[in-house]
């Protein structure tokens, strides 16, 4: 008997999340982000999370859609933030505030090695040598070697236990598609959590996707919840 | 007292930048006075935008009333959707940046230092930074041009012997465009190549924190 993915409510799709889970939460600039899906979490109340996250709330331009990364922070909810911009370049806000009375934890990490660590644990590789850390503190502790096409810097496969996305349409085995920019990161987080949650514009049967047209594959696409 | 001289405006200086860009190239722009170099691309010249968000081909920002949330640039602002438009994850997104397939990024900067360091993503007294994509852009774009005033706030210089800044990228930067001058990083030193109108050799040295080789064909700022 096949589990079916679909479930009747965010709040439903996100209730097993235990405290000090680590969670990836896609989305750009407050765009593609898995709006529902952050709220549910909101209720659940799981604590002492890990979040990573490509950026906070763009407060100063005004569209970052709530509730976000921002909220969970103010309910407690979070002990470590791992980012390329964990707050609005224009003020920190309760995010900088607790991270000053040293209430959380950020780990600032460069965007493309983000990514990277993150698709080398969804992969399965054991590490990748980028040379963008080079020369910079971000460099620090990890080890550099030198290649035909010059320095590179060791960086660590990134895996978590759930990633929260959004999606344009899902059909019911999980297989999604996306919308223009808000693709964004949730191809790769899909790939590196052990649980995916897709919230979806749209649900439809298998065979209404084109195969073809497929951005992440129902085997990366563990859950999936109406966006309405 | 010093007499406040006048400086070129931003625009300008996204002008002067715009000539450097390859025609059919792609060309990735930060925040700042780079976003304005699109505004400045030379009659049948063009130019492909490559964007963090996932979007290759970005055109004109959208109309207020045209507003889509799935069609965004990297700063955020809503794109018009125009033919030939491509979009992609980021893992696709930071594979054309690292490897070496985006031409020529245009970025602000902090501090730039003689030999090409770039310092653009940390105030030290001002929180924990933010990185963003800008290590990625100065390690893998084919050049990095800095656009950017040539002092800070309270008039101090941007560009430096050594960054005291945390860095973004170590001798990345190929050319640096200011509001007063443009100048070359070599690994003999900084090279003056242009000046502002108005503006004496003397006097920009007198801003700049590094010395400056003075070009054997220096002239004034051409646009």
């Amino acid at each position: 008997m096949l589990q079916g993915k679909l479930y009747g409510s965010p709040q439903a799709a996100v209730a097993d999340i235990q405290d000090g889970s680590t969670i990836l939460v896609a989305g750009f600039a407050g765009y593609g982000v898995a709006e529902r899906l952050l709220s549910a979490l909101l209720e659940v109340g799981s604590k002492d999370l890990t979040l990573i996250y490509r950026d906070g709330p763009y407060s100063e331009i005004g569209s970052g859609p709530l509730p976000s990364i921002e909220n969970l922070v103010s309910n407690g909810q979070v002990s470590k933030l791992i980012s390329p911009i964990p707050y609005s370049p224009g003020g920190g806000g309760t995010i900088e505030e607790c991270w000053q009375a040293g209430q959380l934890e950020i780990e600032i990490v460069p965007q493309g090695i983000l990514v990277e660590r993150l698709r080398a644990g969804g992969a399965g590789i054991g590490g990748v040598f980028l040379p963008t850390a080079v020369g910079t503190r971000f460099e620090s502790g990890r080890e550099r070697r030198t290649f035909p096409q010059g320095e590179a810097v060791l960086e660590l496969p990134l895996k978590a236990d759930y990633a929260l996305i959004k999606v344009a349409v899902a059909d019911t085995l999980g297989n999604s598609i996306y919308d223009g920019s808000s693709r964004n990161w949730a191809p790769v987080m899909a790939m590196a959590a052990r649980i995916t949650v897709a919230e979806a514009e749209r649900i439809v049967e298998p065979g209404e996707l084109d195969p073809e047209a497929i951005i992440s594959p129902g085997i990366f696409v563990n859950r999936i919840v109406a966006a309405a | 007292m010093v007499e406040e001289k006048e400086r070129l405006p931003r625009e300008v200086v996204a002008m002067r930048v715009a000539k450097e860009l390859p025609d059919g190239g792609f060309v990735n722009l930060g925040i700042g006075i780079p976003t304005l170099v699109s505004n400045f691309i030379p009659d049948g010249s063009v130019v492909f935008y490559h964007s963090e968000s996932g979007v290759l081909n970005c055109g004109p920002l959208a109309e207020e009333d045209e507003q889509d949330i799935d069609l965004i640039n990297a700063g955020g602002q809503f794109l018009q959707m125009v033919p030939g438009m491509a979009f992609f994850s980021t893992v696709d997104g930071f594979a054309m940046i690292r490897g070496g397939h985006v031409d020529v990024t245009v970025l602000g900067a902090h501090q730039v230092s003689a030999t090409g360091d770039l310092a653009n993503w940390m105030l030290p007294e001002r929180g924990v930074g933010n990185i963003g994509g800008a290590m990625d852009l100065a390690a893998g774009a084919k050049q990095v041009i800095v656009a950017m005033e040539h002092t800070d706030r309270s008039d101090g210089p941007k560009v430096v012997e050594e960054c005291s800044y945390p860095i973004t990228g170590k001798g990345c930067v190929s050319l640096i465009v200011t509001d007063l001058a443009v100048m070359q990083p070599t690994p003999e030193g900084l090279v003056l190549k242009e000046v502002a109108p108005g503006w004496t050799v003397e006097e920009v040295q007198g801003l700049t924190g590094a010395k400056l080789i003075i070009s054997p064909d220096i002239k004034e700022y051409e646009l």
